[in-house]
């Protein structure tokens, strides 16, 4: 039986396309301050440290752990680096949280990071596949041609894309964190953006962000003496799959709906459209609101875009998904 | 007063030297001679190529050698418009998804020969070849591909592709 984990503080940068201001240190030591004051502590009192950002190539540093011990105040101390591409930031706040659960540690430090202004992400994760030319442009050509897959399997409305990046984009205007806070988006300004991975438009994609995040974890004793009312995790999952296999259905992917249906089961929800108050989920391009929407057990398959068009979704809407503005609006990729 | 140094630019590359085992080998050997050489699975007989030497749904070695078509269909694709660097194709340039008649796994390539905004999934495509001395061991022997000319394959017949 594992131990109870709370989360007691939390704090993130100011996030922008390039944070002139700071260095890699100074990034991760702004978002650690930040999470230590929020739990009325010092460097002193963390055990140890988990760290995680994106691929080393993002920022041409390898290893920038190891730089970084002295900036996040673990000389001395136990420190983790979590490496699982982009969806490290989630992965590193499980590792700390599996470090309380296992009662190895009382109180852990997570920060998550990128820099992304430090090199250039897009030939950093163009793939140069052995025997063949470079074609996949970015994270975008990745994901375009999915996009396309599910809007003709789906027959959803055109404009659902657009729907998701004006909400998100207008979500961020209340997020003072937040990278773009774009005052005057519409759904006319979206539409006329320009095409960059047909179906994909230029404000239907994230940004690119200089930032980070981080979480003061402690365990059950040190959860209860918090000054402000803690969060405990109740349930935690990770799965993954192969990318490239005969059948892979790469719009609703196996992996996904089974790390889902894992977490709910931990957490004894049943009806996660119901027992659920708020969802923050990785929405790297608009047309992922209604994909992961059926992935991950909120809607039936091919029904995800009608949360989407009747506003579920939005601030006000029964199910609010990214009202910080989610990824759309903020990308850090590691964090 | 002197200016502060805030950035500077190191260039990096990284130089890969691919030892490409049994199966790759192969495969690698036809495609510079204009054959398509993939792999079929003992347990579900879905046939990859590039073949890997083992299936990776049924965990088993792939042995049994299959000629794929060099004709296909585009389950999907996108229109590239975005400039960046290292590129070799101009824009916009339509990168489609296109599954060989024989295969059970899509492979990555531009389609040419017709306009973009003609490209569609289900549209039947043609390998175009580079010429046989030009040849090495290398996909990009595969020039292009483009229009068939054949009628547009069903969503059904490609569904499982996605």
């Amino acid at each position: 039986m594992s131990k109870r984990c709370a989360i007691i503080g939390v704090g993130q940068t100011h996030h922008a396309a390039v944070r002139k201001d700071l260095s890699i240190s100074g990034v991760v030591r702004e978002a650690a301050l930040r999470a230590l004051e929020d739990a009325g502590m010092d460097w002193r009192d963390i055990e140890a440290v988990v760290v995680g950002k994106a691929p080393d190539i993002i920022e041409g540093v390898m290893m920038p752990e190891l730089f970084l011990a002295e900036a996040l105040g673990c000389v001395g101390k136990p420190m983790f680096r979590v490496h699982t591409a982009g969806s490290v930031g989630g992965s590193t706040a499980l590792v700390a949280a599996h470090l309380v659960q296992a009662g190895i540690h009382k109180r852990v430090l997570t920060v998550a990071f990128e820099k992304q202004s430090e090199s250039d992400t897009t030939w950093a994760i163009t793939p140069n596949i052995p025997f063949q030319p470079p074609l996949v442009a970015g994270a975008g050509g990745y994901f375009a041609p999915i996009i396309r897959s599910y809007i003709e399997r789906s027959k959803a409305p055109a404009d659902i894309g657009i729907r998701v990046a004006v909400k998100d984009r207008k979500n961020a205007l209340r997020n003072p964190y937040a990278h773009l806070h774009l005052e005057d988006v519409s759904m006319e300004m979206v539409e006329n953006s320009p095409m960059l991975w047909d179906p994909i438009r230029y404000l239907e994609c994230c940004p690119s962000s200089d930032g980070a995040c981080a979480m003061v974890l402690s365990d059950e004793k040190g959860g209860d003496a918090a000054p402000k009312p803690p969060a405990w995790v109740h349930a935690s999952a990770m799965r993954s799959e192969p990318t490239m296999f005969p059948g892979r259905n790469q719009i609703n992917p196996r992996a996904g709906r089974e790390c889902a249906a894992a977490l709910y089961k931990q957490a004894g929800i049943d009806d996660p459209r119901k027992d659920f108050d708020v969802a923050e989920i990785y929405i790297p391009f608009s047309w992922y609101e209604p994909m992961w929407m059926e992935n991950l057990g909120f809607a039936e398959e091919n029904q995800g875009w009608k949360m989407t068009e009747e506003g579920a979704t939005a601030f006000d809407g029964d199910m609010p998904v990214n009202c910080s503005g989610g990824v759309l609006s903020s990308n850090p990729i590691g964090a | 007063m002197s200016e502060a140094v805030k950035k500077i630019v190191t260039p990096i590359s990284i130089e890969y030297t691919i030892t490409p085992g049994a199966a790759p080998t192969k495969f690698l050997r036809g495609i510079k001679e204009g054959r398509l050489l993939g792999q079929r699975c003992p347990k579900c007989s879905k046939v990859y190529l590039p073949p890997r030497g083992s299936c990776t749904v049924c965990a088993v070695p792939t042995v049994e050698e299959v000629e794929v078509s060099d004709q296909g269909t585009v389950t999907t694709f996108c229109v590239v418009n975005i400039p960046f660097y290292g590129q070799v194709q101009e824009i916009p340039y339509v990168c489609a998804a296109v599954v060989l008649d024989g295969a059970d796994l899509p492979c990555f390539g531009v389609v040419q020969e017709i306009a973009v905004e003609e490209v569609r999934m289900g549209l039947r495509v043609q390998a175009v070849w580079v010429a046989p001395e030009e040849r090495g061991y290398t996909l990009e022997n595969i020039k292009y591909f483009k229009p068939s000319g054949q009628a547009d394959a069903p969503f059904e017949s490609y569904r499982e592709h996605l």
